[in-house]
């Protein structure tokens, strides 16, 4: 790619196009030169106390008062009810290992991380949750006792991670 | 109404930087006007599947009116990798509706437009953003990965299992000149190559590729007006959708949308459901990755649960097996154009009911029906749709 973007420099100057040949084909590549960054505004305005609870090392989560039913991630509002009247409850932080997978081959925006592990346990109040796995993955297997720990993570800010738990 | 497919066109799938989008599209469009004898007056509609994002257009239906002269309406459809079945399935239903007689569905993908990191971030993207990419970075190979290890531990399959369906699809896409790949493996080249996802390898996954495909649908009313005689059917076709969040699911060792869209096709083309090969001549299965093709021999009953990995172990899904799958190299080998890929494999389900498939590759073809299996996401769409030689 370095030596594409050289190219298209020095033909910008010799030829006045920013072109390229293609490594593989020879076909000539107009390179555009417009660059579109994108980074989104998510609002979490809704379910803010989960952040909260994060902070305080807790992991809360939403439940419907009337049908009771448990939703992870939290959501604002209850299908089954159809009605947003929703109490905030604190997860066990315990469960059970169900899949597991260590990406080798990372996006650029997780460059900085070395292969992580990323896994799905179910935790003991049911709902199941995805998130990195601590330790070695070979080690491991679904059916595997874990916890849930708050810590932060390289980028700085807080987030949740599945711990093994040894015995 | 009752609705055919008249006509295709597809492209050489791979790295297509010797043409820009209209012109690959265009190659897959003239080759399916040609095949169905129809010109750009005869077209009530069009509809075209494209994800986009990695390449530079995004009005392609607009910019395709324009350069293939069409000036009727048209429509984008997007369904993640199943996109192309959507396009087909947006065709077919305005047909059996009868708002329109004859639609193009063109899906055209240039997905090489873009550095293949870039690629990667992007269709990380096609799951619950939030919950599962923003924070912990899954890709899209890791997906189906999280759903290969837990086939791997429920049912004792092995790394080598998967690679086998990477030997079998790299086998048959040899023979197909349209194939990105056309070379034969080793199950030890596959298990040698480096680990994308574990378990997943390089030759685990489908690649990154360019490439279109067109199919000409039209009504039974104008197959008959037209005297066509080379055509497929639309039997019937089931759609599923799955939780965007892959945690919000019961299992990882089946897509329910793949399982809930077979039994709708199946029901609505009167096969059993309990042995739905026997009907059946063959199948292309959505291979994006190796163990979502045995996942999807048991969520498409052609085997029982637990026993899709002796499908390959056996050689069953071969020609002469149980049931032949992706006979054209599949997504693996044959390449995977996103907005394409579900276009393409109704292309290959006319050439192989109509006998038209590539020495060495063609079906043997005796109950004149034919399934594709086109998923979104990792389940998070599927479509299954039956062709046939017979209208019901």
């Amino acid at each position: 790619m370095e030596e594409f973007k050289k190219a298209v420099e020095r033909n910008i100057a010799e030829y006045g196009f920013p072109v390229a040949l293609d490594e593989k084909t020879g076909a000539m590549q107009w390179v555009d030169m417009r660059k579109l960054e994108l980074s989104y505004l998510i609002c979490i305005e809704n379910i803010a106390p989960f952040f909260e609870g994060m902070r305080e090392g807790k992991l809360l989560t939403t439940k419907c008062k009337r049908c009771g039913e448990l939703f992870f991630p939290p959501q604002k509002d209850c299908p089954n009810c159809r009605v947003s009247e929703m109490e905030w409850v604190e997860l066990k932080k315990e469960g059970v290992l169900e899949t597991l997978t260590v990406v080798f081959v990372r996006p650029p925006s997780f460059a900085m991380h070395d292969p992580y592990t990323v896994a799905i346990a179910k935790l003991d109040d049911g709902v199941r949750i995805t998130a990195w796995l601590r330790g070695d993955p070979r080690k491991v297997k679904p059916g595997q006792r874990v916890r849930v720990e708050i810590s932060r993570r390289k980028e700085g800010y807080l987030m949740y991670e599945l711990v093994p738990i040894e015995g | 109404m009752a609705v055919a497919v008249i006509g295709v066109g597809h492209t050489k799938f791979g790295n297509r930087r010797d043409v820009n989008v209209p012109e690959l599209a265009w190659e897959a469009m003239k080759q399916a006007f040609d095949s169905a004898n129809v010109e750009q007056k005869d077209i009530d509609f069009f509809v075209v599947g494209t994800a986009g994002l990695w390449s530079s257009e995004a009005a392609v239906p607009s910019l395709m009116a324009e350069y293939a002269k069409l000036g009727v309406g048209s429509m984008r459809v997007e369904a993640a990798c199943a996109t192309g079945s959507a396009a087909i399935r947006v065709g077919y239903t305005a047909i059996e509706s009868g708002e329109a007689d004859v639609v193009l569905v063109l899906g055209v993908e240039k997905m090489q437009e873009s550095p293949n990191p870039t690629v990667i971030e992007i269709i990380g993207r096609f799951g619950s953003y939030f919950w599962e990419f923003e924070n912990f970075g899954l890709t899209f190979p890791a997906y189906y990965a999280l759903h290969a290890t837990a086939y791997m531990a429920k049912y004792n399959a092995t790394e080598e299992d998967f690679a086998r369906v990477a030997v079998k699809n790299h086998y048959y896409g040899a023979k197909n000149p349209n194939a990105q790949f056309q070379k034969e493996i080793t199950l030890e080249t596959a298990l040698n190559s480096p680990y994308i996802a574990w378990p997943f390898k390089l030759y685990d996954c489908s690649p990154i590729t360019d490439g279109a495909a067109a199919v000409v649908l039209a009504s039974e009313e104008k197959v008959k007006e037209w005297g066509i005689e080379e055509k497929v059917w639309i039997l019937s076709q089931g759609v599923g959708t799955g939780t965007a969040n892959l945690s919000k699911r019961e299992t990882f060792t089946s897509l329910k949308s793949a399982a809930f869209a077979a039994e709708l096709a199946y029901k609505k083309a009167g096969i059993d459901m309990d042995a739905p090969y026997k009907q059946l001549d063959g199948a292309n299965v959505h291979d994006c990755f190796t163990a979502a093709e045995i996942i999807a021999y048991e969520d498409l009953r052609f085997a029982k649960r637990g026993e899709g990995v002796e499908l390959i172990r056996n050689e069953q899904t071969y020609i002469g097996g149980r049931i032949p799958v992706n006979l054209d190299g599949g997504l693996k080998a044959k390449g995977h154009p996103i907005g394409a890929t579900g276009v393409s494999q109704a292309v290959e389900a006319y050439k192989q009911l109509l006998s038209k498939a590539e020495a060495g590759r063609q079906a043997e073809i005796k109950n004149g029906r034919w399934l594709t299996h086109n998923v979104g996401g990792t389940g998070h769409y599927s479509y299954v749709t039956i062709y046939s030689l017979e209208k019901r």
